[in-house]
């Protein structure tokens, strides 16, 4: 079932007229930046997961909250879906427009308000890229600690709304744990503050719920987020090892001692041959796994760790572990993993990436399971994995231009995420559902469960105009999309008419 | 890995909530009870949350525990320490029955929250009976997990006014290898000014206090850091009970019979003249305040330094008022996600 939005299942969505719209817009908000034409709307028609296009209907670039706010409120009268957007490097489809909604562009809001060393925290606008905040920072020996690993690129108005990770989540949490205060309107226009400068706020926490909400709930229009110091001292070990069941059980070994990593990635061969092709990491091409293990913090503390890992990694039967002789050597092991999906990227024409969670102690079926589902498609799939918090990051490997192969890689991962949700994970650990998880949503949780995600939705937005059709599916897609995968003759959501 | 006082009573809590939505009776949801000086006076029905308990699952390498919502703390905590680990947000009351599910609920974090966060930053999922009448479950036992709102987090500190928690997954972490406190004498001025240049340096600083006249500081991890740190800032070795007395509210001080208040701050708040007797904690972001002065006073004082108080005692409004669109939206969400009104009703905010 494809996943772009279909008012057949996903809800009738108010037509507008297009000349109107644009009439009111030019008059209540004249010096409003607003793409119209075919031309000016057609980069505009995809964010980071590309296979899925629509041209919007409009799109807006404000460079003022007041213009954002007018807007808001425009649309909100006129009954007009808005669909906000970031820098548009989001891989699961938060961004995809809408034919008949507005695209908001918050890219242009990029100045960094404050940089407090004392207090530690940045306020900054939106669309600040990730990195930006925390080179800000550097001056005062300070840091944003997570690192999604687009972060030269990505937004901060974005993390928050995706609720975004990195290499570094095990030890330095999520976006949603370096927060401080958010600032927003509603889909009237609205401003509210959720959180605070103090480290908690009176009243239920709505920043909590409002992280990771995909634009369904408001639009970010100011961030403060929590800096940290920079560690003193980060070292990184490389562990090869002959089978990835010992490279998994060397991760819980490691947690088991009593040391939590700043990162802990693991690679299986596909992959480290094809970052050691790219790159020249100098990772072991015969391997079957690799794992990279990151200690940061006070040095002393550092170089214990180091030892106490090393003699973790040797017990549970590593090949070879050697540690990055200095910083250079650190930067390279670095680079083949963060350059591990462009590397895989050069093995074929197209690559599609999962993002699903697993208790790590499911590693090992897992991939094996992954392993049969590969040779059932006849697809490769080169597995990439935060071990230390268990979020995998299967890529595989396609041919667009191949008749059926885009296809076929759907449903390949849509069975690995199936895959990750009945071994008790999650079809997404930082890319968010958007519209590319939609379906896999439906596995994951009963229609009670999204009946309740779609009253949390109506608290909000009672007219449903805020990103319309992203993150929750609506009972129907779920009853048609269950049409398509009956488990064991027996159809999802058996309350639910059929059309 | 069930314990020996494990029960399941899931379903005659289901059956219960079923009772009170059929009979338009609202319940009063209750643990341990020992945050009952915290928050408004509740009219219902009691539903007492002890019956379900204990610890559903607990592997300790998969750093992450899943315990029923009536579960005692102190059970909790006992089965992290025997695996050399814990809740790093360091809960305060786990000797006076409090539980697993009011820990989360009231949302209360101890002396190391600035350092490694709070309660709801450890909620990973919940399991929870809605106001629909239905037991569902949200986010899970994996640290990463964005799929779908966040109702895991929203429901730490709601003082269970959306919903019956029943289940709680929690992250966890090993234990420190070492810890080590100390005393320093200085005003509070020099305090927070010392304390502002250390956050922005790698020390292993895990709790601050100040208390008039002494800086009470915890230096936590490797023996490396803890000894390095020790050794530049000198001091004189404090017991590490100090810290449970403080977190349990047990301190001198608090024996003090004014009304006790607490002002949650922005980090870098210099020192405040504040009506009454003052203990400075979290480095500085909040302060434990004995004062007969009203509510309006102090509410005033703390929100235009950025920040909130909240009365620890039964009063009309124990927490800061919020601005008007707030608490428009909390409504808005305590009206979808509990329509008739029978989860602790009134307990945050009259209108709530």
């Amino acid at each position: 079932m494809n996943i772009l939005y279909d008012e057949r299942v996903d809800g009738v969505l108010p037509a507008t007229n297009k000349q109107g719209l644009l009439q009111a817009l030019l008059e209540q908000i004249p010096d409003l930046e607003i793409l119209h034409s075919q031309e000016e709307l057609k980069p505009y028609e995809c964010d980071g997961l590309s296979a899925y296009r629509t041209t919007p209907m409009l799109v807006v670039l404000p460079r003022e909250i007041e213009q954002v706010e007018k807007l808001l409120k425009i649309c909100h009268q006129q009954r007009v879906p808005v669909v906000p957007r970031g820098a548009g490097t989001g891989l699961s489809g938060g961004a995809l427009p809408l034919e008949k909604g507005v695209l908001l562009v918050m890219a242009r809001f990029n100045q960094i308000l404050d940089i407090d060393p004392a207090g530690r925290f940045a306020r900054v606008q939106p669309g600040v890229r990730n990195l930006a905040i925390s080179q800000a920072a550097a001056p005062y020996g300070l840091y944003y600690a997570p690192d999604p690993s687009s972060q030269i690129a990505c937004s901060i108005g974005g993390n928050v709304a995706e609720n975004a990770g990195g290499v570094h989540c095990l030890k330095y949490g999520l976006t949603v744990h370096n927060l401080l205060k958010v600032e927003m309107l509603t889909v009237d226009g609205e401003r509210l503050t959720l959180g605070s400068d103090a480290l908690d706020s009176p009243g239920f926490d709505l920043l909590a719920l409002f992280t990771g909400s995909e634009g369904m709930l408001g639009v970010i229009t100011e961030v403060t987020v929590k800096l940290l110091p920079k560690p003193q001292s980060a070292k990184v070990l490389l562990a090869a090892f002959d089978s990835v069941e010992k490279a998994g059980r060397a991760v819980g070994d490691i947690i088991a001692a009593g040391i939590i990593p700043g990162g802990l990635e693991m690679m299986d061969n596909l992959a480290i041959r094809a970052a050691e092709d790219f790159i020249h990491a100098g990772y072991p091409v015969d391997a079957e796994a690799i794992l990279l293990c990151e200690l940061d913090g006070v040095e002393a503390d550092v170089n214990d760790d180091c030892k106490r890992v090393r003699q973790v990694l040797e017990q549970a039967g590593a090949t070879e572990v050697r540690q990055a002789k200095d910083e250079a050597e650190r930067v390279r092991f670095w680079a083949g993993r963060k350059n591990a999906f462009p590397a895989v990227g050069r093995l074929s024409p197209d690559y599609y990436c999962m993002d699903g969670t697993i208790p790590r102690r499911e590693l090992p079926g897992v991939l094996r399971a992954i392993a049969e589902l590969s040779a059932e498609y006849n697809l490769r799939v080169a597995n990439v994995f935060h071990a230390g918090d268990g979020n995998m990051h299967p890529l595989i490997l396609f041919d667009a231009n191949t008749p059926g192969e885009l296809d076929r890689a759907e449903a390949l991962g849509g069975k690995i995420l199936e895959l990750c949700v009945k071994v008790g994970g999650s079809i997404t650990g930082e890319h968010g559902v958007g519209r590319e998880k939609i379906n896999q949503m439906c596995a994951q949780f009963s229609s009670d469960e999204l009946t309740l995600f779609h009253a949390v939705k109506a608290a909000f937005d009672p007219s449903g105009l805020l990103n319309p059709g992203k993150n929750i599916p609506t009972l129907h897609r779920c009853a048609e999309f269950g049409a398509m995968h009956v488990h064991m003759g027996q159809l999802p959501f058996p309350e639910l008419e059929r059309f | 890995m069930p314990g020996q006082h494990s029960n399941d009573a899931g379903a005659q809590l289901l059956q219960q909530v079923e009772h009170a939505l059929r009979s338009q009776v609202p319940l009063r949801i209750q643990g341990g009870n020992s945050k009952a000086h915290l928050g408004r006076e509740v009219q219902g029905e009691l539903l007492d949350t002890r019956a379900h308990r204990g610890i559903v699952t607990y592997d300790p390498t998969e750093l992450v525990i899943t315990a029923r919502a009536g579960t005692p703390l102190a059970e909790l905590n006992a089965t992290l320490e025997a695996a050399g680990q814990m809740l790093p947000c360091e809960p305060p009351h786990s000797d006076d029955g409090a539980t697993v599910g009011g820990m989360v609920a009231a949302g209360l974090s101890g002396p190391r929250r600035p350092w490694a966060g709070s309660v709801r930053d450890y909620v990973l999922g919940t399991r929870v009976i809605t106001g629909h009448g239905k037991h569902l479950r949200f986010g899970g036992e994996v640290i990463k997990n964005v799929a779908g709102y966040d109702l895991s987090r929203l429901m730490a500190g709601s003082f269970g006014c959306l919903g019956l928690l029943t289940e709680v997954s929690l992250k966890v972490l090993p234990k420190p290898r070492h810890s080590l406190s100390i005393a320093l004498e200085m005003s509070s001025e020099q305090a927070l000014l010392k304390l502002a240049t250390w956050g922005q340096q790698p020390i292993s600083i895990s709790a601050a206090s100040h208390d008039g006249q002494r800086l009470h500081l915890r230096l936590e991890g490797g023996e490396g850091s803890v000894t390095a740190a020790h050794d530049r800032l000198g001091g004189e070795l404090l017991g590490a009970g100090y810290w449970d007395k403080l977190n349990a509210r047990r301190l001198a001080f608090f024996a003090d019979p004014r009304p006790l208040w607490r002002l949650s701050l922005p980090t870098n708040t210099g020192p405040l003249s504040l009506p009454g007797e003052q203990l400075i904690d979290w480095g500085g972001a909040q302060r434990w305040l004995k004062s007969d002065a009203d509510a309006a006073t102090l509410r005033a004082i703390a929100g235009q330094a950025g920040g909130h108080a909240t009365c620890y005692a039964i009063a009309e409004q124990p927490f800061q008022p919020l601005a008007a669109p707030l608490l428009r939206y909390q409504q808005s969400l305590k009206s979808q996600l509990d329509p008739q009104g029978i989860f602790n009703p009134g307990r945050m905010y009259a209108e709530i």
